[in-house]
């Protein structure tokens, strides 16, 4: 028996800050302090708050370090876990009260959080079956193997109203129905979807690292229900820690015959495969991702026929996405009506959203469906940084849009935010404020669906091209207001043209920001002006002469030799020769230089 | 991203060994392809035409397919990569809090594209989507390590360690 814990986060955002050197510190200076019988040190999945990396949790207390820094690891050791003092300095100072430290659990970051995809995650030691176990892991398996035939865990699933936490909403049972009736027996295939490729996301990898074991539980769960005895697991390669993690659990679980043939001796087998993706966004498409796993490239096929009826291997086939697989055995486990309890009329549960962007914490929330974006953004986000103002929030990613202000208390659920002109999406939420150009962005994300789009379908390939071309146009200067009618109308030819989601979806961020922000490419077409000081090609950079004191720093700055002065007199900015570079305004120390 | 290799192919009997290894092993696995390749790109570090030719004649498929398969992904590389890989990230979150500066500015100072190698094979450099580090923005990687909460004047000397 242990007398502490003490919790090192290993995920992608705390190793990214060094959280492993800690970790190696920690158990070095506990041994040299003679405690390594009493305090354990766990490595653990995500905790949600990755501004703050690295960072670790003492238990039993729950004390909350952040950003922890190799030197304070012998202070640390010998005050806290030898003496029992905290040292508060070093301690998240949102958990700091005069009555002491409060535990984590307690700050706003996740007193409105409800945790049932990331239950486990910064909870257990993710690469020890065992600790799984420990929280109820493979029971649900096991329930539904001995006490539940396939209708009724399908039942369970459709009651539950689970849909699809990968971006389209789709009711999961129904889905699991469908792959279970329309083709009677045979060979059937239960997929994963952990290909996350909406930049700004990560909610699927946070799980897969902090979890990984409910993924397979999940999917053998699935695999009963529909008749299926193999399981594919198509994951990003820029994951590699997740990757690690999830061979280890794969290997545990088969040594523990929870995969492989006869599981609890009830005659079913199921086995998991894994599946490396080689950056395509496109392959977050479900058809797109069979055709990649059948080694080819990976381009979308049309539907129908469904997968449900000709998948992978032109077998029937589910595909679900992580974070959905993540909420099935806790509903096996709770009961269907347990989970509809929570959420709003047509979206039950919860969902997690991947907070980035302008707000102070960024991070990871899972949060009840129906919570309002106010919430999010100024409770548990913690607001926007520097005092700058909220201009909008981006869901959805490059398929979804921009939610402006006056949608602030708008209850997040499916159906909402498509009312809104945006969409859940799998969960990426990128908070902006008023810096950012709303052009600028729409013209950031046509970037990146021309690049993505696999170029099968002329509307896609060719159309997100011309847009991007427009919007390029739009931020120098160039367009006309009738070239906003014609971005308009092409948006709506390529969302009713293109063969799959990416097409689809792709011209939403232009069309949301048009609706909410047509202000700003009105002032970029008419007044050749980018109101948040953006886009280059409109700006000019110009010197104050009242608080310019001629210290000549922003003239030896220029690359371009478009500042000239003499020393204590005003100095002037070339506007011809200037490039726009904006190093001189970041030099002054007098803040003489103003760009707009 | 139209970077051409100006560095003849110089894989050895070592590593063709190791391949034609790894395709044996893997080559009946249906949907097998990608595995190969990834496998290949981790012997050779990149796909040449030579590499794809064996993988080609080894597997029983044209070459087509597999070039095509090899340029459909963004992981793939047809060309070399420098002795330092640079990678910025590019994904939303990054890009709002300004990692576009950041990748313009390593393009300034390398005097090469997005997707290039420097002429003396140390740096090549490459936008990506997402390392899901959103919480460090903006962030890039040099071979493993990771940078975060960059600006762009602080370039030069992160550099500077790889010189």
């Amino acid at each position: 028996m242990y007398r502490s814990h003490v919790l090192v986060c290993g995920g992608t955002g705390c190793t990214s800050s060094g959280s492993q050197q800690i970790f190696d510190l920690l158990k070095e200076e506990i041994a040299k302090n003679g405690l390594s019988e009493e305090v354990s040190v766990v490595q653990t999945g995500c905790h949600g708050l990755c501004a703050l990396g690295p960072i670790m949790i003492v238990y039993p207390e729950a004390t909350f370090y952040s950003m922890v820094k190799p030197e304070y690891i012998p202070e640390i050791v010998s005050e806290h876990l030898l003496k029992g003092r905290v040292v508060t300095k070093y301690v998240y100072q949102d958990t700091v009260t005069e009555e002491g430290v409060k535990p984590l659990i307690d700050t706003d970051f996740y007193k409105k959080q409800h945790r049932i995809a990331l239950r486990n995650c910064g909870v257990i030691n993710p690469e020890n079956i065992e600790e799984y176990i420990g929280t109820r892991g493979y029971e649900a398996l096991g329930k539904v193997l001995t006490e539940m035939t396939p209708d009724d865990v399908i039942k369970c699933i459709l009651d539950s109203g689970l849909r699809g936490r990968g971006g389209g909403g789709f009711p999961t049972g129904r889905k699991w129905q469908l792959a279970k009736d329309l083709v009677k027996g045979g060979q059937k295939y239960v997929c994963c979807n952990a290909d996350e490729g909406d930049p700004g996301a990560f909610m699927d990898r946070s799980v897969l690292e902090g979890d990984p074991h409910v993924v397979l539980e999940a999917m053998a769960i699935a695999g009963y229900a529909i008749g299926a005895n193999q399981g594919y697991i198509y994951v990003r390669a820029e994951y590699p820690i997740a990757v690690d993690r999830l061979n280890i659990a794969i290997k545990q679980a088969r040594e523990y015959g929870l995969l492989g043939k006869n599981i609890f001796d009830t005659g079913f087998d199921f086995d998991i495969e894994l599946r490396l993706g080689a950056g395509a966004f496109v392959c977050g498409e479900e058809t797109a991702l069979m055709t990649s796993i059948e080694g080819n490239r990976g381009e979308p096929r049309p539907r129908p026929p469904f997968p449900a009826e000709k998948g992978l291997f032109e077998k029937p086939t589910i595909l679900n996405n992580v974070e959905t697989y993540a909420n099935i055995p806790q509903i096996i486990l709770n009961g269907a009506e347990w989970f509809a309890s929570m959420g709003t009329e047509k979206s039950k549960g919860t969902k997690v959203f991947a907070l980035g962007g302008k707000i102070k914490n960024t991070g990871l929330v899972e949060i009840p469906m129906g919570t309002t974006l106010r919430e999010v953004v100024e409770e548990i986000g913690g607001g926007i940084p520097n005092g700058k103002k909220f201009k909008a929030a981006q869901t959805g990613g490059p398929s979804g849009g921009c939610i402006p202000a006056s949608h602030f208390d708008v209850p997040i659920d499916y159906d909402n935010l498509i009312a809104i002109g945006s969409m859940m999406g799998s969960g990426g939420l990128i908070v902006m404020d008023e810096d950012n150009c709303m052009v600028d962005i729409a013209k950031f994300f046509l970037e990146f669906t021309v690049d993505e789009s696999c170029g099968k379908c002329t509307p896609c390939r060719i159309g997100t091209k011309r847009l991007y071309e427009m919007l390029d146009k739009i931020t120098k200067g160039q367009a006309t207001l009738e070239d906003l009618d014609k971005l308009e109308e092409l948006c709506y030819y390529i969302k009713e043209n293109s063969l799959c989601g990416l097409g689809q979806t792709a011209p939403n961020p232009v069309l949301s920001t048009l609706r909410y922000f047509k202000d700003e490419y009105i002032a970029h077409v008419v007044d050749k002006r980018c109101p948040a000081g953006v886009c280059k090609d409109l700006l000019s950079f110009s010197i104050d002469p009242a608080k310019c004191k001629g210290c000549t720093l922003c003239a030896r700055q220029c690359p371009a030799g478009a500042i000239s002065g003499t020393v204590k007199e005003p100095h002037v900015i070339d506007t011809n020769k200037c490039v726009k570079c904006g190093a001189c305004m970041e030099k002054c120390k007098f803040g003489a230089i103003s760009k707009k | 991203m139209g970077s051409k290799s100006t560095v003849p192919f110089h894989g050895t009997k070592e590593q063709e060994a190791q391949l034609r290894a790894v395709i044996a092993e893997l080559k009946d696995d249906r949907g097998s392809l990608m595995p190969i390749l990834q496998k290949a790109q981790d012997i050779y570090g990149y796909l040449p035409i030579e590499v794809q030719t064996i993988v080609a004649d080894e597997c029983g498929i044209p070459l087509e397919k597999v070039y095509g398969v090899a340029t459909f992904y963004s992981q793939f590389s047809l060309y070399p990569k420098g002795k330092y890989k640079i990678s910025v990230c590019l994904g939303t979150a990054c890009y709002v809090k300004g990692s576009g500066d950041i990748y313009n500015k390593l393009q300034e100072l390398l005097g090469i594209e997005g997707g290039q190698c420097t002429a003396d094979g140390k740096f090549s450099l490459d936008a990506c989507r997402c390392i899901g580090a959103c919480g460090l923005a903006p962030v890039m990687t040099i071979n493993d390590d990771v940078y975060g909460r960059l600006t762009a004047d602080e370039i030069a000397d992160v550099l500077a360690k790889y010189e």
